[in-house]
Formats: structure tokens, C-alpha cells, sequence
């Protein structure tokens, strides 16, 4: 890891109590400093435990997904984060430079014949430990809601 | 993030995972047991005790390492996962592919 990670923190009189930005370059070995840097900054409003699994894995595996398989681990691009905290939860956008893809076409990593596969688990997991997850129209921003508690 | 690496005096070889194990470690970790399986060690223990979180690709790695395991004739069992682990496990249904005990002295125990 030789680009230092900056995390921007800005408390705008606006709708949101705390606004972060984040700029990832595009390899794997920055995931977990950066999960690390937002998950230290995380709102009072959620707990601990939400934190520590929830956030962080939920998280990693957004920028792990943007990194590879949307910005192709292209390190001249970066994958943008933008965290939104209130008294409600957080938001957190993640978003990179790729053509998107059809989230409905990512097959079942229980069913018995991908039991076995190495990879093809990281939305299924993502969907499962937050409370909402949206994409954008282009398929290349995605938006995790972690609600307070 | 770390992860040591102790044998026993039966030779099990006890893996503990200090922090995550998430894509930008996983290949450290496959390193160490498929050096060790090398080695000619067998009957692996994963230890997550001090384990924070486990991404998909940290799952992944885990499947991969129980079929290389498993093609050598040895044996990988689980153990330490905290609630939230033992629920991700539950919920991607690798629970059933795993042997996983609750403390890594019953991994132990059981080979």
C-alpha cells in the first residue's frame, strides 16, 4: 500500500449530522485499511457489534466487488466512497468507474452445486448484513443502509 | 492482522486468525497451510477466536483449502467462531461442508 488512504469528514448544515469521503485505489490490499479508517469513524448510533461484523464485512466486500470486478483492478482509477450518518443510521455509497452489472443474475451461492465454489459469495453476504441494499440505474454505485442499533 | 502457525506434539497444526481474514490477507493464510500441508502436515485447525470478521473471499479460501486438504487424505476443522461468524457460516450453508467445534481444544480433541 504506497497512496495514503484520506478520509474526508465534513459535518454539513444539511440533512445529514456527518458526511465522509473516501477515494480507494483500485487493489485488493487497500480494502481492509479502508474498512478500517470509515469503521473507526462509524455514528454513536450504531452498536458496537453492528460495527465491528456488519459495517466492516458488508463493506469489504462492496470495495472488494468495485475493485475487481468494476474498475478491473485498474489502478489508475479509484473506487469512491461517500458515508452519510445520522441520528438514524449510516449510508454508504460505493461506487467505481465500471459498465455495472444485472445484480438479479448473480446465481445462489447455497445451492448444492456452488456449495464448493471459491468465489460467487459477496453479495449474497452483503445482502444479508445490512438492512437495505439499492444500485444505481448503470449497475456501478451501490447503496448500503445500515439502520441505528 | 496476523496469523500464527503452531503444530502439536500429534502434529496438528493449529492456524490462528488475529483480526480479519478478508481478500487482501487470504492469500497469506492459503500460503501458510499449503506450506505446511507440503510439509506433510495433515490435521489442520483454524483457530477464530480473535477473529473480528471473515469476508466472502476469506470463505472462499477456506473452501479451497478444505478440498486440497481433503485431497491429501487429511482433515480441516473450524473453530472459535463468535456468533456473527457461526451465522455467516449458517447463512451461505458452509456450516455443512465445515467440521467447526466451539473452542479449538474440542477441534483438538476430536482428531
Amino acid at each position: 500500500m504506497t497512496t495514503p488512504l484520506q478520509l474526508e469528514v465534513r459535518r454539513p448544515a444539511g440533512e445529514f449530522d456527518v458526511v465522509m469521503t473516501l477515494d480507494v485505489p483500485s487493489a485488493l490490499e487497500y480494502v481492509g485499511p479502508a474498512v478500517e479508517l470509515i469503521a473507526r469513524h462509524a455514528p454513536a448510533s450504531l452498536s458496537a457489534r453492528r460495527v465491528r461484523f456488519n459495517l466492516r464485512t458488508a463493506l469489504a466486500e462492496a470495495l472488494a466487488n468495485a475493485i475487481a470486478y468494476g474498475n478491473r483492478h485498474d489502478t489508475s482509477r479509484v473506487v469512491r466512497v461517500r458515508v452519510e450518518a445520522d441520528w438514524q443510521g449510516v449510508r454508504i455509497h460505493v461506487r467505481d468507474d465500471g459498465a455495472g452489472f444485472d445484480p438479479a443474475a448473480v446465481p445462489d451461492p447455497t445451492l448444492p452445486q456452488n456449495l464448493e465454489r471459491e468465489v460467487g459469495r459477496g453479495l449474497f453476504v452483503l445482502r444479508h448484513l445490512v438492512d437495505h441494499v439499492a444500485f444505481n440505474a448503470a449497475g456501478n454505485e451501490i447503496c448500503l443502509t445500515l439502520r441505528a442499533g | 492482522m496476523s496469523f500464527s502457525l503452531q503444530k502439536d506434539k500429534r502434529g496438528v497444526v493449529v492456524v490462528g486468525v488475529d483480526g480479519q481474514l478478508i481478500v487482501g490477507n487470504r492469500q497469506e493464510l492459503k500460503q501458510k497451510v499449503v506450506d505446511a500441508l507440503d510439509g506433510g502436515a495433515r490435521k489442520f485447525v483454524i483457530d477464530f477466536t480473535k477473529t473480528g470478521y471473515i469476508d466472502s473471499s476469506g470463505l472462499g479460501v477456506l473452501v479451497s483449502l478444505s478440498k486440497k486438504i481433503r485431497e491429501q487424505g487429511g482433515d480441516l476443522r473450524l473453530a472459535g467462531l463468535n456468533e456473527d461468524l457461526q451465522t455467516l457460516f449458517e447463512l451461505t450453508k458452509l456450516d455443512t461442508l465445515f467440521a467447526i467445534t466451539k473452542t479449538p481444544e474440542e477441534a483438538l480433541a476430536a482428531f
